[in-house]
């Protein structure tokens, strides 16, 4: 009998010896393929505020506000295009000049001191846009201003201005149409310019914008319904302008809360303002897009996560096949803590917002109040006699 | 055939014409006069609302707090005022510039073709002092202004002191995108015109002034300040300008929009806004308030130092401080944040007000009656004539009712048969101009008309008095709608078979002159003055006095009008009358 069990157990041993490294290898494969299974490579963001003048600071601040959310997210410069009229900072009516406030009490300076506008001024037209997203620019066009995705890219796209039903005011003096928009997007699609592309529009009537959309891979939100107006969240007498509108300002608020590694999905992202906040009700539209949006993570879109896994050792990758064995076993003694970067922008310094209470304990002066009462209510029943056995 | 080439069909059509033209006038007259009583019921009123998207609904925080030394400044101002016995040029030039200001001065002289015996002047010789605040970061390109009248008697002296607190004030902040002008005019409207037109290298009314030193821009709004004591109950809003003109109607939406968020109490004509528009006392409130605006708009004179901005395309109003005696006082501060607001909202403009009403009627600060609600109560009156010409003429051309032989005139070309001729209208024409030609070598050569003569004299008066008053109430409708009251029944009705002597007063009373005089007496009624009849017939007298002062001095053109083109074509209805 015990050479029975010893035999079990020494074959089992064997066994485990030998198929474990398979078995890893197996999760190494799954590993690997979960890495790539987004099937993006690269991220993209196309920022365009499209309105100018003094009275449209709320526009101007909302892109603002994504771009260095986009920013802190992971996102270069390099991979950013801002389009923006940037007549708010340096306008003669400014009582703060060189800044624009996302917050009421001027509490987030969205402007900084590193800001990269590619489209300024009258450089915004729906022309410029459109080329900028078909590809189709001049070859003197330098870098900054071209969008160089390709088949393997994610890229996001946020617009915000004025919009009615159907279009979107460039500028007062333009307009661009939702079927001209499908039209571009499909171009990207025929070009293989995106892999997937998250369309996002604050405007009113902003949901008309994505009703025309066709190609494959496209995923929409809108702030308001066909019919509904996007409003503005709050004015700031100092200055004398709404500065935030009121789905950007909500969707800000979410971005903050979500570093690089964080694993928040697109639905998270659907329930953003909902209608008691925003007073529109948001729109979104996943008929087009191929995966789950559960399963689609908010930094595949707004962040540039670079896959990389920090390590300590070197890694030779010439060897043969067998090596794996060894790294797998390695990788099982030196179990230490994984390394991340360190946070590029110190978020929770800046913005002074309420932590988010995630259970609701009573204030103390309330339990102590209410035991105090309960003792009360005890000894005046039962009489006093029984102090002397709690003191 | 069509309607008017059959003739059966234009001679049935012409029949019920004649056979119903009087009803028909009585009825347009009645629902004229009905439709322009209905302006100032509420419901058939709009309610104000701003217009302009860069003055939305954005408010601004006001901050200004020094009224209390601007009263101090305006007591200092009183002073030398009264040393100087005229404008304190050196003391105001030294205390702009103590703030700040680019000061410069202008002077003018004019003398009057008469003595204005209402201010007592006759040989003006003025100085205007102007201080200019540059914006510390915008081009030079526009501007805006607020003045203040110096008086010669003791009154406006707050309102400079104020207007130089509101400089000191405005001068730290840096959020100014235009050039703001501090003007403080002497001899209030004259010396106004002559800065406006230095301002504007014009001259129109034969002013003679120095050529201005500085300027700051193309000019978009101005604000004129008139503030007699240290506290105050309710601001005033006063609109009408030279000729009729009106300002923007944004900028009472904005001054409406401040006075609710600060809580000031506003008027417009003197007179409280009530909220009980379906009681009759309600209702004759707001006919009242309307009817005032109307007086004062077809008196074609300027009712405040804004009233001559409003020639140049800039949007002016006049902001009047009122003490009456209410419990709750307004002090100098809160009228100072009301006007820093303004400004301020002003300021973020980019263009010229152009979004709101350019025509319209307010039976009170919150209402108002557009150009195409209120105008069909003048079409209506316009109809008369139109139906009355077209009588007329109908008359003119059937022979028949020619009763006495004319003496030797042109046949009158049968209109109705005629077939070949495009239009009716070049008939009219035709016959026009040849019966004309012989009506009136009738009139002088043989001295006795025909019946085909006064009917075709008064074709002529007819059209042309509805040609006269539609042109009128385009631009200035208070004066063409009053105007159509009173000659509108004068014109339809007058004929030579009247009882002479009885018409000839009814004409009489229902002249343009005796309209002016009752207009006075209504006026005095209306700003609870009641005058008696020697008390208004001074007035009346001044009032036409005023009137040609003000054509000489501004350009006002409501003087020659009635001189020149009412007055013939009543004479012409009053030859009528007497034809023979």
């Amino acid at each position: 009998m015990a050479n029975y069990f010893t035999f079990l157990s020494i074959f089992a041993f064997i066994n485990v010896l030998v198929f474990l490294p398979v078995i890893h290898g197996n999760s190494f494969e799954t590993k690997a393929s979960q890495f790539f299974s987004s099937g993006h490579t690269n991220n993209w963001a196309v920022l365009v505020c499209t309105s100018r003048f003094w009275f449209n600071y709320r526009h101007v601040a909302n892109v603002l506000s994504v771009y260095r959310s986009v920013k802190r997210l992971g996102i270069p410069d390099s991979h950013i295009v801002l389009m923006l009229a940037d007549d708010m900072a340096c306008n003669h009516r400014n009582p703060k000049p060189a800044t624009v406030f996302s917050h009421k009490n001027m509490e987030l300076n969205v402007y900084g001191d590193d800001v990269e506008v590619d489209y300024r001024g009258y450089e915004v037209t729906v022309e410029n846009f459109l080329r900028v997203l078909t590809g189709r620019l001049p070859q003197s066009t330098p870098r900054s201003k071209r969008l160089l995705s390709d088949d393997r890219s994610n890229i996001l796209i946020y617009l915000t201005g004025h919009g009615g039903n159907g279009f979107l005011k460039f500028q007062d003096s333009e307009e661009i149409s939702n079927v001209e928009l499908a039209d571009a997007f499909e171009q990207m699609w025929q070009k293989r310019r995106y892999n997937e592309l998250l369309f996002i529009i604050d405007t009113c009537q902003g949901a008309s914008m994505y009703e025309r959309f066709y190609s494959p891979n496209i995923m929409a939100l809108a702030s308001s319904q066909v019919g509904e107006d996007s409003l503005s969240h709050q004015p700031d007498l100092a200055i004398g302008v709404h500065l935030m509108d009121r789905y950007t300002f909500y969707l800000l608020e979410f971005l903050e809360d979500i570093h690089p590694a964080s694993q928040a999905n697109m639905n998270d992202l659907f329930k953003v303002c909902p209608k008691s906040q925003c007073v529109s009700t948001p729109g979104h539209r996943t008929d087009l897009f191929l995966r789950d949006p559960g399963s689609v993570l908010i930094t595949d879109f707004f962040g540039s996560v670079r896959k990389v896994e920090i390590t300590r050792e070197a890694i030779n990758l010439t060897t043969t096949a067998e090596q794996p064995v060894e790294v797998t076993s390695v990788r099982r003694e030196v179990k230490s803590e994984a390394l991340s970067y360190v946070d590029q922008l110190p978020v929770a310094e800046i913005i002074h917002q309420k932590p988010k209470q995630k259970d609701w304990h009573p204030p103390d002066g309330f339990i102590l109040g209410l035991w105090t009462l309960i003792l009360l209510v005890f000894f005046k029943t039962y009489g006093i006699k029984h102090l002397k056995h709690i003191f | 055939m069509g309607l008017l080439s059959d003739p059966n069909r234009r001679k049935a059509l012409t029949t019920l014409l004649t056979r119903l033209n009087t009803p028909i006038c009585v009825v347009c007259y009645l629902a004229g006069i009905a439709w322009f009583m209905g302006l100032a019921f509420e419901p058939f009123t709009l309610r104000t609302y701003m217009s302009e998207n860069a003055m939305g609904s954005t408010m601004v925080e006001e901050r200004f707090p020094a009224g209390e030394r601007a009263l101090a400044t305006g007591r200092e101002f009183a002073g030398h005022k009264r040393k100087a016995g005229g404008m304190p040029v050196d003391w105001l030039v030294k205390t702009m510039q103590d703030r700040g200001l680019e000061v410069f001065t202008q002077s003018f002289s004019r003398t009057l073709p008469f003595p204005d015996e209402n201010k007592e002047r006759y040989m003006v010789r003025g100085i205007n002092v102007y201080g200019i605040l540059r914006a510390p970061r915008a081009p030079r390109t526009e501007a805006l202004v607020l003045s203040a009248p110096c008086s010669p008697d003791n009154s406006n002296n707050q309102a400079v002191g104020l207007l130089l607190g509101l400089a000191q004030y405005f001068r730290n902040q840096i959020y100014w995108a235009k050039d703001i002008i501090f003007l403080v005019n002497e001899h209030d409207l004259i010396g106004m015109q002559a800065w406006l037109e230095g301002y504007h290298h014009t001259n129109i009314s034969g002013m003679d002034y120095t050529p201005l030193q500085g300027r700051a821009g193309s000019i978009q709004a101005a604000l004129s300040l008139e503030l007699s004591s240290d506290v105050i109950t309710s601001l005033d809003l006063i609109l009408e300008g030279l000729n009729g003109q009106l300002p923007n109607l944004d900028l009472a939406n904005l001054f409406h929009a401040f006075c609710q968020k600060i809580g000031v109490m506003c008027t417009i004509q003197g007179k409280l806004q009530r909220s009980d528009w379906d009681t009759a006392e309600g209702y004759t409130h707001a006919v009242q308030t309307m009817m005032l605006m109307v007086l004062k708009q077809a008196s074609g004179r300027p009712w405040g130092d804004h009233g001559l901005f409003l020639r140049y395309h800039i949007e002016a109003a006049t902001v009047r401080g009122v003490n009456s005696f209410r419990q709750y006082k307004t002090d100098t501060t809160t009228v100072g944040r009301l006007l820093e607001g303004m400004f301020r909202k002003l300021n973020n403009l980019l263009e010229r007000l152009h979004q709101s009403y350019f025509f319209y009627l307010m039976p009170s600060l919150s209402r108002f009656v557009s150009i195409g609600y209120y105008m069909p109560a003048f079409g209506l009156l316009a109809t008369i004539l139109l139906l009355r010409a077209l009588d007329l003429w109908v008359q003119l051309g059937t022979p028949t009712e020619v009763t006495e032989d004319g003496v030797g005139e042109v046949e009158p070309v049968s209109i109705n048969n005629q077939g070949s001729f495009d239009s009716p209208l070049t008939h009219i024409y035709i016959d026009l101009y040849s019966k004309r030609h012989s009506t009136f070598q009738m009139l002088f050569i043989s001295g006795e008309g025909t019946e085909q003569g006064w009917r075709v004299l008064k074709l002529v008066a007819l059209l042309y008095l509805a040609v006269l008053l539609g042109c009128t109430a385009l631009i200035n409708f208070s004066l063409g709608f009053i105007l159509a009251i009173t000659l509108v029944p004068v014109a339809a009705c007058v004929t030579p078979h009247l009882p002479k002597a009885v018409s000839a007063l009814a004409m009489v009373l229902l002249s343009p002159g005796c309209t002016i005089l009752y207009c006075v007496f209504i006026f005095q009624e209306l700003q609870e003055a009641p005058v008696s009849l020697s008390e208004g017939w001074m007035l009346f007298l001044s009032v036409i006095s005023q009137g040609i002062l003000d054509h000489s001095l501004f350009g006002s053109l409501v003087y020659p009008l009635l001189a020149l083109l009412v007055y013939p074509c009543w004479l012409l209805l009053w030859n009528i009358l007497f034809w023979k």
